[in-house]
């Protein structure tokens, strides 16, 4: 698994190969609490060194490739899944501390955690009685 | 190696006449009687089968599960697996998207006629259940020598 952080748009090269219009979309879960983001993502056949978790400027890249064993010889008889490449972007915003991301990756779910900085979570504001 | 199920995507013409059929017949405008057991559009998990002379192998894409609780029969040739998976959502936290699949879950799938439900292997692995069976021999294709 490699986690990136990468300031440069222009550093990371897309491979023309790879056409976006193929891959799957993998289901995700988000949610938030004060300490930051978590996203969990549904990416069954993908093994750690086939996961690949980016970040770009503000945009947070997961992709991943599926692999199974199939004997070359082996006839498709029904096929609901028709990609071997899982592809999903989201938009991070500023608060969060992109640098101190936490993935990891258990039975084909990615469990992605992103904290906030401190002095960005949330405070509760006491209204005084006039 | 997966190019067998990637080529089943056919050309764009296959896939606009499968999208038409799907919505066919979910309107209840698809003229002929739908398969007892085919699942609904967008069932979880998504199955692939692929088959060789000498075994079937299924595989469930079916991430997150706890492989010692899932239900796995065979009857003839008719493969069963059902089970859950239970997402806990907290109510302490905002929840934005909630796209993964919670809850039980069952598929059924026929196979091919001539497969031995004696001689079944299964194993998860990456989120992805793996059943493989053997087929009969007797159904195997054969050379036949001329004398």
């Amino acid at each position: 698994m490699t986690t990136e952080t990468s300031r440069n748009a222009t550093e990371t090269a897309r491979s023309p190969a790879r056409r976006a219009d193929e891959a799957l979309r993998p289901p995700v879960d988000v949610f938030e609490d004060a300490e930051g983001i978590t996203i969990e993502a549904d990416m069954p056949g993908v093994s750690k060194d086939r996961l690949h978790v980016q970040v770009d400027a503000n945009t947070l890249r997961i992709e991943g490739e599926v692999q199974i064993e199939l004997p070359e010889a082996a006839e498709a008889l029904y096929a609901d899944v028709r990609s071997t490449r899982y592809s999903r972007s989201f938009t991070l915003s500023n608060e969060l501390m992109t640098d101190q991301i936490d993935a990891s990756l258990k039975d084909g779910v990615l469990r992605l955690h992103i904290p906030k900085h401190p002095e960005q979570r949330p405070r509760r504001i006491e209204v005084r009685a006039a | 190696m997966f190019g067998t199920f990637t080529g089943l995507q056919g050309n764009v013409f296959d896939q606009l006449n499968r999208l038409q059929r799907e919505l066919d017949e979910s309107f209840g405008l698809w003229p002929q009687a739908a398969e007892l057991r085919a699942p609904g559009w967008g069932s979880w998990p998504p199955i692939n089968i692929g088959a060789t002379a000498e075994r079937v192998d299924v595989y469930l894409f079916a991430p997150g599960l706890d492989a010692a609780e899932l239900d796995i029969n065979i009857q003839r040739n008719l493969l069963t697996v059902a089970g859950q998976r239970r997402l806990e959502r907290g109510e302490k936290q905002r929840w934005y998207r909630t796209e993964r699949h919670s809850g039980e879950f069952r598929r059924a799938v026929t196979l091919p006629e001539d497969v031995d439900p004696e001689r079944v292997d299964a194993s998860y692995r990456d989120g992805v259940l793996h059943v493989s069976v053997q087929r009969r021999a007797s159904s195997q294709p054969r050379r036949i020598s001329i004398s």
